[in-house]
């Protein structure tokens, strides 16, 4: 083996060096000046600041979190009313933001991933269709297609009593979508448990069954064990309830729709415009990661021996998830930042009322701020937490 | 016994060539796909000949609002007659030839820096002087030109003027940035990093926000920068941190022998990044940088939410309009059209360009 090189040996001669040509010395005098120029601007936009403050006679702090916010909410997932505090309402709105992300980022991946899979169909028709489909909403403002889609809503779509009916249960008119849900029954609470307990009977099941392969080399077949599992147990719990099959459909009362579930036409655009647009992105990237495997490692999983479903498990899905997950993060991540859009089209989302608590307070500061570390906790949070499942996934080299 | 065989050439089966072999072969490959074939054509069929009828047989392109209304079709002419002011909204109207103009020769300067043999020292100092005319021209007060108040620019050029602007002065940030980034100093690291993760953490509008409701508290007494130049300083600040991350990527694709080969030249830090590094790291670079440059077109829509009237406020406002009233769709559909032309024409030259550097021609 070679001999380890020695990093280039110190030089001693550094008493001959000047002052000015140490780099160790030149180091520290460049970070020295640097954060002296950034710590002077921001000194000297500091005291601005808290001149001008003074001068307006702008409170500081956030004391008016206790303050009664005297402006209404649109919509709301807790209680809430104008004489609750600004902390509430904001509150409100970071319930909506999450509320619009989450349901917003599931559509996205199923429909982004159906779209990836069809852009690279064998059928020359899907294909093209899907390819001009991604062409045209990633060329298109996400902005532009909110207003678009609000638009559609109030212009173009009828008064509720003459609302489109595309599907039974489902209404769709100017005061936004209606579509009928379940009536609350106690069955439904139990069924949750029941999907609860099945959860964790896959987990003990999956864990038995790997050690016994482990141990005697016998394949147990979890997959269809746990999925039945899965179904059966909420099915039969279900039975046992009585079975109850009620729909609270929506009824057109006096001048809109009572019962059921409403989305707003506020919430209908702003879900369908980020899902549609964030969906173009995540297609292409569903797109690369399969294109990333070549075939050789399809056709060697196969003549190992393997079935089609564990090829899939096994060999393509763990290499394509290590491609795709990476930027379908942070296409997640765009679409919550995305969502701060809605205040373009009154969706009282956590910028939204943020904004109104600014604009009432005057407190410009506070608010930024605060809309800044509410989003960098979304984002820090989001991606530490990809960055945890990706270094599951991720290949173990050497 | 010489007998000449006549061979006969035979045609391939007619269901393996021509129409019906390619609709075999990408239709109707299997069970499956045809049965995908044939649902595709039913929605097709059900969708596309009403739209059709919307758009072109039943509408109306120079009427006004209320024939529309009687037409029943698509109203285009909501866009005929508002044409001048969607896309220059308040400046002057005898004066519009001026941001017609600067457009025009935004066009010109980008065709001629489609083509790779162009990219000489010339088309930087072409590009300078360019801008320089385009912001003469909107701003006016020399040669004779009256000068027009920044709160009258609107509409497209005020659009093109945000993200070129934009990228041009976020262009050199973005470089100091990455180059911060990869440094080797403690202090400079940390300020470039907590930089560009905060700005890449927060969305757009909050910086829009802080530009439009902080900046006059940061500025001393008396002292007030007009609403554009404030979006404009929050669309640079931006831009910069994406940028520092794609230049970023083309620093680290340099491999280490480059850097190790300046060092061994004497080089020092500054010649090494002007003469060695930067130039093949930016050229790695541009086909992401126009990507930044589609987004940033496409991100400027959003200055709309603090009041400036882009190219979407010039639209909303003529849909504010009561004779105007229930046509935003086709409106919309209008400028998706604009900006659909702009980021298609980018991203595809972006992606030949993509083919091409990578080629190594």
């Amino acid at each position: 083996m070679a001999q380890e090189v020695k990093d280039s040996p110190e030089i001693t001669t550094s008493a001959k060096i000047s002052f000015w040509y140490d780099p160790t010395k030149r180091a520290v005098i460049y970070q020295v000046v640097v954060l002296g120029i950034v710590g002077m601007v921001a000194y000297y936009l500091f005291s601005n600041t808290l001149a001008n403050l003074e001068r307006q006679n702008i409170a500081t702090g956030f004391g008016f979190f206790t303050k009664e916010a005297s402006f209404e909410i649109g919509e709301s997932a807790i209680p809430y009313s104008a004489a609750d505090t600004y902390g509430r309402a904001l509150l409100v709105g970071v319930l909506n933001t999450i509320k619009v992300s989450f349901i917003g980022i599931i559509l996205t991946v199923i429909l982004g991933t159906f779209l990836g899979i069809a852009r690279l169909s064998r059928n020359w028709l899907v294909a093209k269709l899907a390819g001009i489909y991604i062409e045209v909403m990633q060329d298109i403002p996400v902005l532009l297609q909110l207003v678009f889609w609000y638009a559609v809503f109030y212009d173009t779509f009828p008064s509720p009593r003459q609302a489109l009916n595309p599907i039974s249960g489902v209404f769709l008119c100017n005061r936004g979508m209606a579509f009928a849900v379940p009536e609350p029954h106690p069955v439904y609470g139990y069924m949750a448990l029941a999907l609860v307990i099945g959860c964790l009977a896959v987990w003990v099941l999956r864990r038995w069954a790997k050690k016994r392969q482990e141990k005697t080399g016998q394949i147990f077949p979890v997959v269809l064990i746990s999925l039945a599992i899965l179904l059966v147990l909420p099915l039969a719990t279900w039975l046992l309830g009585g079975a109850p099959l009620k729909m609270n459909v929506p009824k057109l009362v006096g001048f809109n729709f009572e019962g059921g579930t409403t989305f707003s036409p506020e919430f209908a655009a702003l879900l369908l415009g980020l899902v549609l647009y964030t969906a173009a992105f995540v297609a292409e990237i569903v797109r690369a990661g399969i294109q990333a495997i070549s075939r050789g490692q399809v056709e060697a999983a196969m003549s190992m021996g393997l079935k089609p479903g564990q090829v899939l498990r096994l060999v393509i899905l763990p290499q394509a998830l290590r491609v795709i997950i990476p930027p379908l993060t942070s296409q997640m991540l765009n679409l919550t930042k995305n969502s701060t859009l809605a205040i373009a089209i009154g969706f009282p989302d956590f910028v939204s009322v943020a904004n109104t608590t600014i604009n009432q307070t005057g407190q410009a500061i506070e608010g930024v701020g605060m809309i800044m570390v509410v989003y960098l906790f979304f984002s820090l949070s989001t991606s530490g937490f990809m960055n945890w499942y990706n270094k599951r996934v991720a290949l173990v080299e050497r | 016994m010489q007998e000449a065989h006549e061979t006969t050439v035979l045609k391939p089966p007619v269901t393996r060539v021509g129409v019906v072999g390619w609709a075999r072969a990408n239709l109707f490959s299997s069970v499956f796909n045809s049965f995908l074939t044939i649902v595709t054509i039913y929605f097709l069929w059900k969708i596309v000949p009403g739209l059709i009828r919307w758009a072109l047989i039943d509408s109306s392109w120079t009427t006004t609002g209320a024939e529309c209304q009687a037409a029943g079709g698509a109203c285009w002419s909501i866009v005929t007659k508002n044409l001048r002011f969607i896309i220059f909204g308040f400046f002057p109207y005898d004066w519009q030839w001026r941001p017609l103009l600067a457009m025009i020769i935004l066009f010109t300067l980008l065709i001629v820096s489609r083509n790779r043999r162009y990219w000489k020292k010339w088309l930087g100092y072409l590009w300078l002087i360019g801008l320089f005319v385009m912001g003469l021209l909107l701003k006016g007060g020399l040669f004779g030109l009256p000068s027009v108040e920044s709160t009258k620019w609107s509409g497209l050029p005020l659009t093109l003027l945000l993200s070129v602007f934009g990228l041009t002065a976020a262009y050199p940030l973005g470089v100091l940035l990455a180059l911060g980034r990869q440094s080797r100093l403690p202090a400079i690291k940390s300020l470039s990093v907590v930089y560009i993760e905060t700005i890449r953490g927060v969305p757009l509008i909050s910086l829009l926000f802080m530009s439009s409701v902080m900046f006059p508290l940061f500025l001393p007494e008396g002292i007030t920068i007009n609403n554009i130049l404030r979006a404009q300083v929050a669309i640079i600040l931006f831009t910069a941190a994406y940028i520092a991350e794609v230049v970023r990527g083309g620093l680290q694709a340099i491999s280490r022998g480059q850097y190790e080969a300046a060092e061994s030249l004497g080089l020092n830090y500054y010649q090494k990044m002007r003469l060695i590094i930067l130039p093949q790291a930016l050229k790695i670079v541009i086909p992401p940088s126009v990507g930044i440059l589609i987004s940033a077109f496409k991100d400027t829509s959003l200055v709309v939410i603090i009041g400036l009237f882009d190219l979407l406020k010039t639209t909303q406002a003529t849909l504010s309009d009561p004779r105007w009233m229930g046509f935003s769709v086709e409106a919309y559909i209008f400028i998706a059209l604009i900006y659909f032309t702009g980021c298609f024409s980018m991203s595809s030259y972006s992606r030949r360009l993509e083919r091409e550097l990578y080629r190594g021609t």
